[in-house]
Order: structure tokens, then sequence, then C-alpha cells
């Protein structure tokens, strides 16, 4: 059982996660998690510090006994199992390279605890080390590398077991800006080549959308939404994920006519708006998202909402202006960069055009 | 280097949880059985009747305490009144610890800051001067002293030659000498408590004080000493405590009439009176005012905790 | 032009910082230099001389300074280990296995020697000894320095083991490895240095100890402490001198080792 082997088909779980609760005294840091992890993915635990996700990676490693539900690997129970019965590993924030032993020894220490003969060990550390790009280094001690070869070698130790499921604990926080996107394209390919799940906990959402085939978002030590990203973006189930993932402005209206999945709003200053609506979206007040991009100005007289500029921020490839509605309300445009573009100065009226595509209503 | 500087905030320390108790079953055994429970016997050896030639009998008594405290007269018959010999060995003791942490606070304080604000292996060579006396056998550190201010010692005759005198200083076997005795035994221990703290000083602290118009002796009275409150605080207490049991610096430098608590234990003991209720109960004494000391500085430490 | 004010200093401070080292270097210094003597009068210099050094090791008092040094080294590593080996099962209880009951009374326990002034202990333990029947002399020394000597052996193991992250274990135990096995082959090597340091404290303090072994050595057997001790209460004769100038250069040596051990320390966690 403890011999990691490839044998499993596709569609299976290979994490489900049921009815987990965890307790510190009073405080509960998971609170009743389901999760089903399919086999083969990549799959992102995402959200702000303190939600639980890094509990609950460290309890399906085996570091924290959860105080109610069942862990599941494959099918099987490993709630009860210590870390060194599940064959699951782990590439920890700080890696946790031994500091006294050298690469190789760094990547044969799970090989030699399995059993496997030192030959044998060491010709799969090889391996592995090719893997990474990182056989020159074989002979070094983890202080004589640099901060992003350190996290390919503990990458390397965590995978030479070949095991079932991988997990990374915010791997990448402690790299520079420059290494983390190119790492995060390696990630990618190594989970594609060695064909292994992987389970990657972040609070970095750009993170979580460019390298994930699903993200589980998390808070207060429960899941908010899992979806892809294309999903989490685009169709946030509540406040939270939309207010979490990107930017958005969350503006108050009115909710007169639920239909299935869609709605119609009244906007503040009395337009009406049909949008996507989730559900459970009942009638009365609400909230409705729409992200800074899909908002256009236009003339005065010819949009939905009509307010003034407030500010005009220069980015570059954008534009950020922020527009003061007739009742108060701030709300958020971000006007791409293009030729011709005119944008009015400050203090001056325009009006604002929502994509109804883009606007979603929203159970908080 | 480059590598991880986050520090850790979801791991826990429990990678033997379960075992805890196993591990400590030697500390537990070994000082259960060789120090609390001799603690113990002790208090009880206080209580019972003294044998002649050291040793006891079982036989409750409270003479032991009543010999501390009261007069009798000579033949155990005249009314009570208060026994003044042994409190005021006591009380000298108390005087003499207290003077000697005085004493090593105005040395220690000044050299301490001083070695922290160097740098480099500046600091690395005082530190490492000032820690060796630290670690050199305190017998033999006393008889150095004895040696350097006996009548004709190297000091008297320095001072003699240069004709700073014209004749010897009785130095040795005076109150003087067992005075400076405590006070070189244990200056080391004040200077060190007070170097971590102040190693730990935020020098902003005092930029910033500087800037809002303080004086030097502002900034050291009113931000500096509080700050480094607690370093100065264990230094007390780490010179105040041996220096209040003593055995060494008293005898040695002070001969037989200079009596410290240490040696009036000691006495009970090693030496003529062998009267061991006695010196089981001075000790019990001795023992009961370091841990009302012990008890004040751990509540002000908790105190200092929650703020 | 404006003076420049160093706010990290403060008049006077330099002076009373030479003024201490010189303090407490001077009586050192003097009896170091006294005891290369030749004079048998010791407060006048006779010229240099080697002839107290040889009276140590070959004079008439040679063989019970021989065989109290045998006593004192042989007592010193026998406490050393043992406190040592305590030390570190209590730093890692202490440290690495989470909440349990009576924990802060654990740590208070291993505290405790050094809260008890050396007088009472040694008291205590006399009585202790007697009260048991125990005959007093090598082993009672040895039982009393190994409790003494537990928490200066806990200090630099245990802020040794507070600097070592415990993921280094977890990685350990999530690549298979025992908890046996994480302790012996990942945490033990990286304490080395702590223990060793841990090690050559209790070892010094134990060889240093007067108080408590006067107490409890009983008639005959002596340690180095106490025969200087007791050759001192005759008068300090140069041999003393030269004696205590040798135990002065084993204190020397052994700070300077366990500070190097500690430079080795910090090296290694890089």
């Amino acid at each position: 059982m403890r011999q990691p082997d490839q044998s499993t088909q596709v569609g299976t779980l290979a994490v489900e996660v049921q009815n987990v609760t965890k307790n510190y005294g009073t405080f509960t840091a998971l609170k009743d998690i389901n999760l089903g992890i399919k086999d083969n993915e990549f799959f992102t635990m995402l959200g702000p510090s303190g939600c639980g996700k890094t509990t609950l990676l460290r309890s399906i490693a085996g570091f924290e006994s959860i105080s109610k539900g069942d862990l599941l690997l494959y099918g099987e129970n490993i709630a009860d199992l210590p870390p060194n019965k599940r064959p699951v590993n782990t590439v920890f924030q700080q890696y946790a390279l031994f500091p006294h032993m050298n690469v190789t020894s760094n990547v044969m220490f799970g090989l030699e605890r399995l059993g496997h003969s030192a030959t044998d060990a060491k010709r799969r550390a090889r391996e592995v080390l090719a893997m990474v790009q990182l056989t020159q280094f074989a002979d070094r001690l983890p202080s004589q590398l640099s901060g992003g070869q350190q996290q390919r070698v503990a990458l390397a130790r965590a995978l030479a077991p070949n095991p079932k499921v991988l997990l990374l604990d915010e791997p990448l926080s402690a790299l520079d800006l420059k290494l983390r996107q190119s790492v995060r394209v390696e990630l990618q390919q190594l989970q594609h080549e060695t064909g292994i799940t992987f389970v990657f906990v972040t609070h970095d959402q750009e993170e979580a959308l460019t390298m994930s085939d699903r993200i589980a978002v998390m808070s207060n030590g429960q899941v908010q939404q899992v979806g892809t990203p294309v999903e989490i973006y685009e169709h946030p189930v509540n406040r939270f994920v939309a207010d979490f993932i990107g930017d958005t402005n969350i503006i108050d209206v009115t909710v007169t006519k639920t239909t299935g999945q869609s709605a119609t709003c009244r906007l503040p200053d009395g337009s009406t708006l049909l949008c996507e609506a989730n559900d459970g979206a009942a009638e009365g007040t609400g909230h409705i998202s729409i992200r800074p991009e899909r908002i256009r100005l236009c003339n005065p007289g010819t949009g939905q909402l009509d307010g003034r500029i407030k500010s005009r921020v220069y980015l570059g490839t954008d534009l950020n202006v922020h527009v003061t509605l007739k009742d108060g309300t701030d709300v958020k445009a971000r006007i791409q960069n293009t030729d011709g573009i005119d944008i009015p100065n400050v203090g001056e009226p325009v009006d604002l055009r929502l994509e109804a595509s883009g606007t979603r209503l929203l159970v908080d | 280097m480059a590598g991880p500087q986050l520090k850790s905030t979801d791991t826990d320390n429990s990678n033997y949880a379960g075992l805890g108790p196993w591990l400590l079953l030697p500390s537990w055994l070994v000082i259960g059985f060789f120090l609390v429970l001799p603690v113990g016997l002790m208090l009880i050896y206080s209580f019972l009747t003294k044998e002649f030639r050291g040793g006891v009998v079982w036989d409750f008594s409270p003479a032991a305490y009543d010999q501390f405290f009261f007069d009798r007269g000579l033949f155990g018959d005249s009314a009570p009144t208060i026994e003044l010999t042994y409190i005021s060995i006591f009380w000298r003791s108390i005087w003499q610890a207290a003077v000697a942490t005085i004493l090593c606070l105005l040395i220690g304080f000044p050299t301490a800051w001083f070695i922290a604000t160097k740098t480099g292996s500046n600091r690395t060579i005082w530190l490492f001067l000032i820690t060796i006396p630290y670690w050199v056998n305190l017998l033999i550190r006393t008889i150095s002293m004895k040696f350097l201010i006996r009548d004709n010692g190297p000091l008297n005759e320095l001072l003699l030659s240069i004709g700073l005198i014209s004749e010897p200083i009785h130095m040795i076997n005076t109150n003087f000498a067992v005075q400076l005795g405590l006070f070189y035994s244990y200056l080391p221990f004040m200077v060190l408590p007070i170097y971590a703290s102040v190693e730990r000083y935020n020098f902003a602290l005092s930029e910033a004080a500087a800037d809002l118009y303080a004086t030097k002796w502002v900034t050291l009275t009113k931000i500096i000493l509080p700050v480094v409150k607690p370093g100065v605080i264990a230094g007390c207490i780490l010179v105040f405590v041996p220096s209040l049991g003593a055995f060494l610096a008293p005898d040695l430098l002070g001969g037989a009439k200079n009596f410290m608590i240490g040696s009036l234990i000691e006495e009970q003991f090693k030496g003529n009176a062998g009267n061991w209720p006695f010196g089981a109960a001075a000790s019990m004494i001795l023992l009961s005012m370091v841990l009302v000391i012990l008890t004040i500085y751990a509540r002000q430490q908790v105190k200092a905790g929650d703020r | 032009m404006a003076k420049h004010i160093d706010i990290r200093k403060f008049t006077g401070f330099r002076a009373i910082a030479v003024l201490c080292l010189f303090l407490l270097y001077a009586p050192l210094i003097v009896v170091s230099v006294y005891s290369f003597n030749d004079s048998i009068s010791i407060t006048t210099w006779g010229g240099f001389s080697l002839r107290w050094y040889e009276d140590v090791f070959f004079g008439p008092e040679a063989p019970k300074f021989k065989q109290a040094a045998i006593n004192s080294l042989t007592i010193a590593i026998g406490a050393a280990v043992a406190s040592t080996a305590i030390a570190t099962a209590a730093a890692t209880a202490m440290l690495r296995a989470g909440k349990f009951k009576g924990k802060s009374f654990s740590f208070m326990l291993i505290n405790l020697p050094l809260m008890v002034p050396e007088i009472v202990t040694a008291v205590a333990t006399l009585i202790f000894f007697s009260a048991i029947g125990f005959v007093s002399g090598y082993m009672t020394i040895l039982v009393a320095h190994i409790v003494f000597c537990i928490p200066f052996a806990y200090l630099p193991i245990a802020a040794r083991m507070q600097s070592i992250e415990p993921f280094y274990e977890q990685a350990a135990l999530d690549l298979y490895a025992t908890r046996f096995q994480a302790f012996r082959m990942i945490l033990l090597p990286l304490m080395a240095p702590g223990i060793l340091s841990g090690f050559l404290l209790a070892f010094i303090i134990s060889l240093d100890d007067f108080i408590i072994t006067n107490f409890v050595k009983g008639a005959g057997v002596e340690t180095l402490p106490t025969a200087i001790f007791g050759a001192v209460k005759l008068g300090i004769k140069p041999n003393v001198m030269a004696i205590s100038t040798l135990l002065l250069l084993v204190s020397v040596v052994f700070v300077t080792l366990s500070y190097l051990v500690g430079r080795m320390g910090e090296n290694t966690e890089k």
C-alpha cells in the first residue's frame, strides 16, 4: 500500500474530502468541507490567509489531525494514517530541504525509507533531477543553491517516490516575481509529464487562474466555489468570490423579476438591466457585480448610468477611470489604451454602459 | 544568501505528540528524587531535634526556628525576646547582596551598553572577554582576589611603591573585602543579560527621542532604561540571589567574623556547631526569601508579557 | 560646523567598560604571573620559574592533586553526559511534543536547580543522602552534579531546537520516515551544535562546583576545587597559584571551544 502505483483509471477521484471539520480549541479552521479532487488534475485551493487552505492541505498530508469527517485517497480512507504511511508527498512553503544533506541525498531520502536499494534510489534521483534540470547540482548542499534551485530540489524530492498525489504549499511565494512566472509554466508542464494529481495551495489569484484545471475558492474555513478558472472569474457564485477574484464593482440594485438564470434589475438611476443571476436569486434589494473592463464610457445621454469623472489613473496598457454616480456610488472602469481614446477630464459628466453578459446578480 | 525568508505561521510543533511525558520522565525522576524530595526532607529536618555531632533525633520540635527568632536566656527560662544574632546575619547578608547588586549595575550597565553598541569583530572580542570570567571557577577567582588584597599582597605593594600610601591598608577579613568579593564574583552575571537586551534595542527609538528634543540623559532615563528593563532586572536577580547565599566570598575574604547566611549554614553541617535542624531551618528561611523574590519577578514578567 | 552626535555613545561608558574588564582580569592575571615566581615567599618576585608547576605534578602533594583531578574530570564527564541526555529528551518534549498535561510544571521543575540557592541544594542533598543511609563519596557527588547540570545543559539545547523549524522533520515524515528516523536522521544532526554546547556548559559547571561538592563529598574523596579550598585554608601557597592558573587555562579553552561550536552552528543554519 505504501508503494504508490500508476494503475488508476481516468475519471476516478484522487482525493475525497468528506464532511471534514477541524477545530483548534474553540476556533474552527475547517467547517464541514466536501471536495472531490479528480485524478490527474491540477487542483488549486485559493483564499486569503487564514481561510483554512493550508490546514486542509496539511490534513491531507497528515500533519494535522481532523476533528470530524473522512479523507479518502483513491477510495481508501487515510484519515487515521500517520504522514509516513500516506502515499502523498509535499512541497513545503519553505522547501524544508535537509540542510545537512546534499541534493542527491535529499532526493533519495524518501526512496530509501520506502526500502529501495541505494543504487535504485540513486538512479531514480538522477532521473528526477534531470527532469527539473538540476543534474549538475547533484552534489551541492541546499545552502549553496539559489532560491529557485532550492524550490526545484524540493519538487524533485517530493516527486521521486512517485506519489499518488503531490501537495504543494505555496511553493512559489518565496521566489521573486520574474522567477515565479517562469516556474508556473514549468510546474504545469511537469504535471502533464508525470500525470500526477497536483493539489496546490496559494493566496495568489493570478497563480491560481493561470495554472489550474480547477480551483476551490475558500474563506472562513469553508469552500465558497469550485470551478474552472473561467467559471470562477466569469460566474462567481457569491459576493466573496466576485470580490476576491479580480477587480469588480458591486452596485446596489432592486430586483424586479427573476426568470431562471437571469434577472431584471433596476439600477440606482431608475434604468433597468437584464443580467445573469445565481440560483436562489430573489426579488427585492440585491447587488450586481460587474468587472471594470466590462464597463464602457459614452457621451452623456447615451448610456445607462450617468455620473461625473472623479479621477483617471494611467496604467500604461490601460486607464483606470473612477466615476461617481448621481447617488454617490463610485464605479471603476478599465479602458484599454488604444488609439484615439477620448476620456473627459475630471469633473466632466460621462455616461456608463454595462455589458449585460458581464453583469451578474449575486447572492450574498 | 538566497532562499525562503518567510516565517511559517501554520506549522505546529507536535511532531512527537504523545511522547512528551515519556521524554520528560528522566527529568522528573532525577530532579524529583534528588532535589524536590531532599528539599522536602530538609523542611522536615528543620522541625526535628538535634543530635550532638551532627544528625537528628526523630522528635518533632520547633526548637530550630525558636533558636533563630527568640532569645529565652541562657537556661531557656527567661521571657522570650527577639533574638538578634541570626536576624542580623540575615539582614547583613541582604544588605551586602543589595550593595553588590547596585555596584554591579553601576559598572555592568555602561559596560553592557558599550559592548552592544560596538560592531563586528570588536563586539565579538569584547563579549568574549566578558564571557571568560563568567566561566572561570568561582573559587579560583575568589582566591585570586584574596591574594591580591592581602596586607602584603600585590595591591598594597603597588600602592606603597608609588607612594600613594605609607603603610599597607588592611582589607582582608573586613566587611569591605566581602563586599568587594561579592561584587567581583557576580559582576559578569550582570553584564550578560543586560547586553542581551540592549542588543535587541531598536536605536531608532533613541533617534526619535533626540528628534523630539530629548537630551541624552532624558533619552537614557525615559526611553532606554524602560525598554531594556527586563535585562536589567534579570541581571539584578542573577547577582542578588547568589550573593545572598554566597559562601566563598565571606569565608575566604571575610574570615570567621564576617558571617553571612552561607557561612552560618555551612557552620551547622561542616563546622563545629553541628546543629542540623538549625541549619535546615536557616536554609528554609533563605529558600523562602529567594522564592518570594523569584515569584515577584515571575509575576512582573507575566504582566510585562500581557502588555 | 555642528558637532556630530552619536546617539549610541554616552560619555564615560567606554572608561567604565575598560575599568570593568580591568577589575575582572587584574586578580587573575596577578595570580597567573605570580605562579611563575621563583621565590618561596609568595609576595616578593624572585624571577621566572616553573618550579611550582613542577611541584604540582611531582611534589609531595602531587598524588593528592592528581586523584582530585581524576575525580573532577570523571565526575564532570559523567554528569555532562547524563545531564545532556536528560536535557535533550526534555527539550524534545517541551518544544516538539505539542501540548500535554504537566508541561508548564515540567518547565519549572527543569529550571528548579537554577532557582534554589546552591547552598540550600547542598544542605538538602546532604540531608537526603544521610537519611537514606547512602554513603557520601564519589557517587553522591556525581548524582548531585547531574541534577545541578540539567538546566545548564537544557538552555543551549532548547535554544537550538527552537531555531530549527519543525518542517524539516515533517518533510522526513512526509517522505516515509518513522518518527524515530525523523528524530535520528534529521533533528539530531541539526541539533548537534546545541547538544555539544550543552555538554560543554554542563561539563564546566560540574568542574567548577565547590559548594555542593563540599557538602556531599564525605571524607576522603576530593575534587580539584575542594582540594584547592583545603589547601588555601592553610594559606595561599605558590603551588595553589600554579594549579589555579592551570584550571584558569582549562576554562579559557572550554569557553573558546563552546564559542567556536556556537559559530559552527550559525554557519550550518544558513
